[in-house]
């Protein structure tokens, strides 16, 4: 029976031989990302269970990245919590304040993502992954414990979606707006309980960093997974990255494999996009929105927060001066590094932009850029929701790192095409 | 007996159930204070034990923080009732022995303030301030096996 890379993957984690969409099964877990917010719950639980074992410790990442550094004592003392059990259970791949990072930054560039594997994550954005041809899932804290302790957990396997990208992004224009017009074409529920299949020529000329800010957001539009076939770009960046285990297994979509939705984007006509509030699926073309007046810009996540990212802000910022508050933060202690070494922070500093070090801070309203009642923010991240990045009265517009950039310069949106 | 707490809205998200703010902690009852608060400031102080949310499509969209969950079981809400529901929050609700009723037009069948009498095992719905009886598809044998085992890891533990 043809099968999606979805399907194959799933079916191999679970011991068969084929599998269809709407199947029960049980898969073993491959990697498992732990953070400071969904984790220590679980270990809460496996401890009140008394279920206390973990299946592997060479096959769970820990890094703190939500509140990190601690914002307060009561993420101290989840990071306390987080921190005992990391080192009582004797997690390998533990990463401390100085090593952490944004988990969907940090786990691919520090090579703990295969292809071919089931990767979960106590975070809605683990389908980041499925940009290396994995399958990889977000789930809570109870599916979080049960897989730590067993290496094993029960999915539907999700029918598949296929998106073909065609074309080449024009100037100014980049993998984050190709996913925001994904979202606004089907909705934040449009590929609710599914996969989403990313395949096409476009994808070709786009780096790892940039497959991953597509990937990412598939649970922007309700996805169960985000899935990009393997190819040399994939190879190239996994070469000598990869801890622990260095070999995989390379799945791919049959030709006739079955979807249940196929669409085209045609990246080559595309513009660049800002969601307005209160959802990913707000998708406004720039020549139809700029204007708009920004109090916040914000570059930095699991979205947007990757050294390309950072690229693409300072090449805008450079030798000018932002008018409104301006927050870059490079997702891992690598990025922040380089960012440093190539002269970015530099540029950053002189535009008048503030550089934190790495967490996700204030793309979840934690901490460090919280919004007052009624300001608006730019911001690179994935979420517009209510209340996402401060005041439920405040305002967030998702857009790429360029867009952001510019409308750092400007104090409104502003079309990044100018700069360039 | 229960009463409806309807809110006409689709993608009611984990933010507006839980805010961010509140994730310092997993305590169930400090997240119950804050329950539903980015949507309804009231609705703590309006929630009796057992009451119930309705929604429209895609209830507790985004994050996978299983506190959204916690929040609302801590409220003592009895069920929460949408059109759809969002895959993460679903399975987390499982995993909780929390019950996820899935009920198209769940907000045209129920208005604000309706008295209901849900029956879990048959599938229905008693509409008491109308008069009505609404069926709905109870869940799969398997999810229903967690739910009475009190949640996932009283089930594995049981296995
Ligand atoms: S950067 Fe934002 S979206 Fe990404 S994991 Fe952190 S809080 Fe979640």
């Amino acid at each position: 029976m043809p099968m999606t890379i979805t399907e194959k993957i799933l079916a191999r984690a679970a011991g068969k031989t084929s599998i269809r969409a709407g199947d029960l099964i049980n898969a073993k877990i491959d990697m498992i990302m732990c953070h400071d917010v969904t984790t220590p719950p679980a270990i809460t639980m496996l401890k009140e269970h008394g279920i206390d074992n973990v299946f592997d410790p060479e096959k769970i990442v820990v890094t703190p990245d939500h509140f990190q550094p601690a914002k307060d004592i009561k993420s101290a003392e989840l990071h306390k919590r987080l921190d005992q059990w990391a080192k009582e259970k004797k997690i390998r791949y533990y990463y401390k304040l100085g090593r952490a990072g944004v988990c969907h930054a940090l786990l691919p560039e520090q090579g703990h993502i295969r292809p071919g594997e089931v990767i979960v994550g106590g975070d809605s954005h683990t389908c980041t992954y499925g940009a290396f041809g994995a399958f990889s899932t977000g789930i809570g804290s109870t599916d979080l414990a049960a897989a730590i302790a067993t290496g094993i957990l029960w999915f539907k396997v999700p029918a598949s979606m296929k998106f073909v990208l065609t074309g080449s992004l024009p100037k100014g224009v980049y993998s984050k707006d190709v996913i925001l017009e994904v979202i606004r074409r089907i909705g934040t529920d449009g590929a609710l309980y599914r996969a989403m299949e990313f395949t096409g020529p476009a994808l070709k000329e786009m780096s790892m960093e940039a497959r991953m800010t597509i990937t990412n957001m598939a649970i922007e539009a309700g996805g169960k997974n985000g899935i990009i076939g393997f190819d040399e770009t994939t190879k190239a960046y996994l070469n000598g990255r990869l801890k622990g285990k260095t070999e995989y297994t390379v799945f791919e979509s049959d030709p006739d494999a079955r979807y249940v939705h196929e669409d085209t984007v045609d990246c080559s006509k595309l513009e660049p996009i800002v969601a307005f509030p209160h959802l990913p699926s707000g998708g406004r073309p720039i020549s139809q929105c700029a204007g708009k007046v920004m109090d916040q810009a914000y570059i930095g996540s699991c979205t947007n927060g990757r050294i390309e990212d950072l690229r693409i802000a300072a090449e805008i910022l450079k030798d000018t001066e932002v008018r409104i508050r301006t927050i870059v933060v490079p997702a891992t202690p690598e990025i922040w590094k380089q960012a440093l070494d190539e002269g970015l922070a530099e540029i950053f500093y002189e535009a008048g932009c503030v550089v934190s070090a790495p967490t996700c801070g204030a793309c979840l309203g934690g901490f460090m850029g919280i919004l007052a009642e009624g300001e608006r923010c730019i911001s690179t991240t994935n979420r517009n929701f209510v209340g996402r990045m401060g005041h439920p009265r405040s305002e967030v517009y998702l857009a790429s790192p360029a867009i952001a950039a510019a409308s750092a310069i400007e104090g409104k949106l502003a079309d990044p095409r100018k700069y360039l | 007996m229960a009463k409806a707490h309807v809110y006409q809205r689709d993608h009611v998200n984990t933010d507006e159930i839980i805010p961010a703010r509140y994730l310092n902690t997993d305590d169930t009852a400090e997240l119950a204070k804050h329950c539903m608060e980015d949507l309804d400031a009231e609705f703590v102080k309006k929630c009796g034990a057992g009451d119930v949310i309705v929604c429209g499509d895609d209830f507790g969209c985004g994050s996978s923080r299983e506190h959204a969950v916690w929040a609302i079981q801590g409220a003592r809400v009895g069920a929460v009732i949408a059109h759809s529901f969002a895959r993460i929050f679903y399975r987390n609700c499982i995993n909780c022995g929390f019950y996820p009723i899935e009920l198209a037009g769940a907000i045209d069948k129920i208005n604000d303030g309706d008295e209901l009498d849900i029956d879990y095992e048959a599938g229905t719905i008693d509409n008491k301030s109308q008069g009505k009886t609404i069926q709905f598809t109870p869940l799969p044998d398997f999810a229903l096996e967690i739910i009475h085992d009190g949640g996932l890891l009283e089930h594995i533990k049981k296995k």
